[in-house]
């Protein structure tokens, strides 16, 4: 393995900046580690060998002829599959998009290109981001490098496999109702949430439009402030998307590794807690790290959100809705899969069938489910309802960050488990995402950071803060992260084919 | 009295009619309603496409603040309440031509809604209520090839062209309009003339029927006397001419009637008006009710119009055509019934454009409602569809005026300029058809037809005037009838009396 590819993306873009290795080098490093170690993890579904390091020799070019780039230049970069790249096939998992090439590159993507990052290319991710696993992805399960005999989180699992497993020290997830924060937890790696609307939305393939939201996947709090900042801001292109100006994540971060939280009041939810169904070891971990904030001087509070226990029904009926509606698009007339197409059948029977063939088992059940949600008679008593329970949960939320600047809990309930062990039981499976999906729910930013160790894998611990207050977040995952050394996502066991 | 007029009255004398009428009008903005491609009529097929308009996976919507403001300008013009904050609303269902299958469109939060229009029907007043207005993008068009009717029935493949998709439209949808009776079909004609009118004057849409830029859906009902429950309905979808409108109206009535008599049930189903049979048509019967499954669109924000802007778009709306209608009548000094013939005509624009064109209203009143509505009733067209425009019509009025055409050679002119010949000076000059009045041919032409009738040339020298008809026909039939009767006749009496 190349020292390269243990370095941080900060580390990396400093170095390339210095002119003490290239940005060729560094792409390289990381595509011969690809090479080596993702046949046993797969957390790519297409790279890029190529056009990256054509890319990163344009980076180079620019350095020497003395350009001033910013601070991730030439520093490598895996993307979700559910973000549009127009010289890339993009898939969302998904067999019904497959060879499928986008005829534009989504905003985040043309920001990370503008800012000199080289895109190695696409990871994996259950099929249209609806799972906690990787099962679900039509093209096998991404494997964690801490265990390849379990699950590395979901939907985003590749992302965060990639680079807990070195082959990437920066990627893209994109977070529903925890696909960027739970894959961080189980994977030992940071995952952070922005605010919804921080990041623009265009180009990413749709599951729950009121609630996608993209975000970096890292080994270090700051590396995530730093991809952040490169991909955040305003876009005219997404309505939903925040006309101000980006958080000061970075400064947050390089605050927090000072390791002084002194001020800052740090709530933890009563009902988060009194959940049923959190793995002892997940809890102890999540609680030593609440100690360690106290002990860099924060103030940690109990605070109540009531409707906390419906977050996660609602949840289900609101993203389900929109997806059905959102996957309407995929029925084989203009792009992608064509089941059927042999002259004898009509329309319609072409479409189901392309349905049919093209979507697997968790997409169809949420088709299905949101389908029934938002049907005539069952609207009110569903989406109606479910959206009611948005407004209590986003009132819970808005009242505890009154009292507190953010708020604690750890990422998901259980660490990362075996594969086939939660497909059996949907509901078994939407339990992981338990803690998370009240962020999405109140569009607020979160972040995973590893806090420890629960039978030998990796427990993330979360902060939350209000809508807009991302760099609160930052700077109290950063202070975390500075009491381990060394940090637990450089601890990553070497992954054997 | 014509035949279905006599079943119509028969018809109402068992059911009352209810009609309800939702016209879409595509707004003349430059761009979509959601991206920034171009919305020009007639392009190539998909070449005013993007990853918007075509729903590519991750592709997002913006809203056109114009066509925003052209929404209130049509609300406010139906005066109708503009919402304080509104949503858009996704319409799910699936079709080839609606790339994302859902059409976003608004529900149950319009951005106008509650409002009403004065139509006139034969000089009454007719009051529609205005349910509400509200803003939605169209969909592509799908040519069907392979079978004789160009409808999907029959064809073997199926083309799509997204240039269409997109396109923004306002739909404007009517309360229940009941108690029309025997007027149902006027009315339902009035009130779509009166909406194109509008949204001309706006000048938010070109408002071309015949190009699909306003469309009418007709909904047709009808009800025993007395009853207060209306029956159901059918809609008849796409109806693309005035005509067509009011045909669509009768024939439902009548067909309807024909189905209640004779025991059976109307179905809730769209229907298609055919215009060769000017019958409609009913589509494949569905054992379901669509549901199309609305929820507020998670991809756009809600829409809070300022009331500053609003206030400011009111006080900025241009001269309405039924305020414009009365300016003009007096203005053209016509009374209540010339203005009701010149409406019936569906002649007051072009009127007006002739008059503006630099026409007497008096001619251009006689041309449209005189010769031209001959023709185009002989010819099954509209008024406006003829190949006449104002513009010609002033040209060959100023041609008559200035002595260079009879009225008789204007028609035979004008009835060139309508085969497509060309503008009527063109017309006059190819058909050589211009007045003589070359003097010196003219006289020539007069002493040889004194000299061919000397009887007749003695007794107007003796004061019988009116026998100068027979040498004035001499001339004409010499100058092949492009000399000007009326100076030919005071050639005559004037080489005469000289004498």
């Amino acid at each position: 393995m190349s020292e390269l590819t243990g370095r941080t993306a900060e580390e990396l873009g400093a170095a390339i900046a210095a002119g003490e290795t290239s940005a060729v080098e560094v792409t390289r490093a990381h595509l011969d580690r690809i090479d080596a170690v993702d046949p046993a993890v797969h957390a790519f579904l297409h790279v890029a060998g190529e056009s990256a390091v054509a890319q990163a020799a344009e980076v180079d070019r620019r350095i020497a002829a003395g350009e001033k780039l910013g601070p991730l230049a030439g520093v490598p970069v895996a993307v979700k599959d559910v973000v549009v790249t127009q010289d890339m096939p993009t898939t969302a998992g998904s067999k019904i998009l497959e060879h499928w090439l986008p005829p534009y590159d989504a905003t985040l993507v043309r920001r990370l290109r503008e800012a000199g990052l080289v895109v190695l290319g696409k990871t994996n991710m259950d099929e249209f981001a609806m799972g906690s696993s990787t099962e679900y992805s039509a093209y096998g399960p991404t494997r964690n490098p801490w265990d390849t005999g379990r699950i590395p989180g979901g939907s985003g699992g590749g992302s965060a496999a990639a680079v807990a497993a070195r082959e990437a020290p920066l990627a893209i997830g994109t977070d529903t109702g925890g696909s960027i924060r739970q894959p961080g937890a189980v994977t030992g790696t940071v995952g952070a949430k922005p605010t919804y609307g921080g990041v623009s939305r265009y180009g990413l393939i749709a599951f729950s439009s009121s609630l996608d939201q993209a975000g970096p996947v890292t080994r270090t709090v700051t590396d995530a402030a730093l991809l952040h900042e490169v991909i955040g801001g305003h876009d005219r292109c997404d309505s939903t998307s925040i006309d101000a100006p980006v958080p000061p994540v970075v400064e947050a971060a390089r605050r927090g590794l000072t390791g002084d939280l002194t001020g800052v009041k740090v709530g933890v939810v009563r009902e988060f807690a009194a959940a049923q169904g959190a793995e002892p070891g997940v809890v102890a971990a999540f609680e030593a790290g609440v100690q360690t904030l106290t002990k860099l001087g924060a103030e940690v509070v109990e605070v109540s959100c009531p409707h906390f226990e419906y977050a996660l029904p609602a949840y289900y009926l609101i993203a389900p809705s929109e997806c059905s509606s959102n996957l309407a698009r995929f029925d084989g007339v203009r792009y992608g899969l064509r089941v059927g197409d042999d002259g004898s059948r009509a329309l319609e029977e072409v479409m189901s069938l392309t349905r049919d063939r093209g979507f697997g088992p968790e997409v169809k059940r949420r088709v299905i489910l949101g389908t029934y949600a938002l049907s005539a008679g069952y609207y009110d008593a569903f989406y109606g309802q479910a959206q009611k329970v948005r407004t209590l949960v986003t009132r819970d939320f808005t009242a505890a960050f009154e009292q507190v600047d953010v708020l604690a809990a750890p990422t998901t309930p259980f660490v990362a488990f075996p594969f086939g062990s939660r497909t059996a039981d949907p509901t078994q499976m939407y339990l992981a995402d338990l803690y998370t999906i009240p962020s999405n729910l109140y569009g607020g930013p979160a972040i995973s950071v590893p806090c420890g160790l629960s039978e030998g894998l990796p427990v993330g611990l979360q902060i939350m803060a209000p809508t807009m207050a991302d760099d609160r977040m930052y700077r109290v995952a950063a202070a975390l992260e500075s009491t381990q050394s060394p940090r637990l996502a450089d601890q990553t066991p070497e992954v054997t084919a | 009295m014509s035949v279905a007029t006599t079943d119509l009255a028969d018809v109402l004398s068992r059911y009352e009619v209810v009609l309800g009428l939702e016209v879409h009008v595509e707004l003349g903005t430059r761009t979509k309603m959601f991206c920034s491609c171009p919305t020009t009529f007639g392009a190539e097929p998909n070449t005013q496409i993007c990853p918007v308009c075509l729903g590519m996976p991750g592709a997002l919507p913006v809203v056109n603040a114009v066509g925003v403001e052209s929404a209130i300008k049509i609300g406010l013009a139906l005066g109708c309440d503009i919402a304080q904050w509104c949503r858009f609303a996704r319409k799910n269902y699936f079709y080839p031509d609606m790339p994302k299958n859902f059409q976003t469109s608004q529900y149950d939060e319009p951005i106008c809604f509650d409002g009403a229009i004065d139509v006139d029907v034969d000089g009454k007043p007719v009051t529609v209520a205005i349910e509400r207005a509200h803003m939605e993008e169209d969909t592509g068009k799908s040519l069907h090839v392979g079978g004789a009717t160009g409808r999907i029935h029959g064809a073997t493949h199926s083309l799509l062209d997204f240039n269409r998709a997109g396109i923004p439209l306002v739909e404007i949808v009517t309360k229940p309009i009941v108690g029309a009776g025997a007027d149902a079909p006027a009315i339902a004609r009035a009130y779509v003339a009166a909406i194109r009118d509008i949204v001309r004057a706006l000048g938010v849409s070109d408002a071309r029927m015949d190009q699909g830029s306003i469309r009418a859906d007709v909904n047709v009902s009808l009800m025993p006397i007395g009853a207060t429950e209306f029956g159901t309905r059918t809609e008849t979808k796409n109806v693309n001419s005035l005509r067509s409108v009011e045909r669509t109206v009768r024939f439902e009535m009548l067909r309807q009637a024909e189905v209640l008599d004779g025991g059976g049930v109307i179905h809730q189903e769209t229907r298609h008006f055919n215009e060769a049979t000017g019958e409609t048509m009913g589509g494949r019967v569905k054992e379901t009710a669509t549901d199309y499954r609305y929820f507020p669109e998670p991809d756009l924000v809600p829409l809070a119009p300022e009331r500053e802007w609003v206030e400011k778009l009111r006080a900025e709306l241009p001269e309405l055509p039924a305020a414009k209608r009365a300016r003009l009548r007096s203005e053209w000094g016509l009374s209540e019934l010339d203005m009701q013939a010149i409406d019936n005509a569906g002649a007051f624009d072009l009127i007006e454009a002739t008059v503006s064109a630099g026409a007497s209203p008096e001619s251009a009143r006689k041309w449209w409602l005189g010769e031209l509505s001959r023709y185009a009733n002989e010819h099954d067209a509209e008024l406006a569809e003829l190949t006449a425009t104002p513009a010609h019509v002033a040209e060959l009025q100023s041609l008559v005026d200035g002595g260079r055409l009879t009225d008789k050679l204007a028609r035979t002119v004008l009835s060139g300029v309508l085969a497509g010949e060309g503008t009527p000076a063109e017309v006059m000059a190819a058909r050589n058809l211009e007045v003589v009045n070359d003097t010196g041919a003219l006289t020539a032409a007069v002493d040889e037809a004194i000299a061919a009738n000397p009887d007749v040339a003695a007794k107007v020298r003796d004061g019988k005037v009116a026998a100068a008809g027979v040498l004035v026909g001499a001339v004409m039939k010499a100058t092949r009838g492009q000399a000007d009767a009326k100076s030919v006749r005071e050639l005559i009496i004037a080489r005469l009396t000289a004498e």
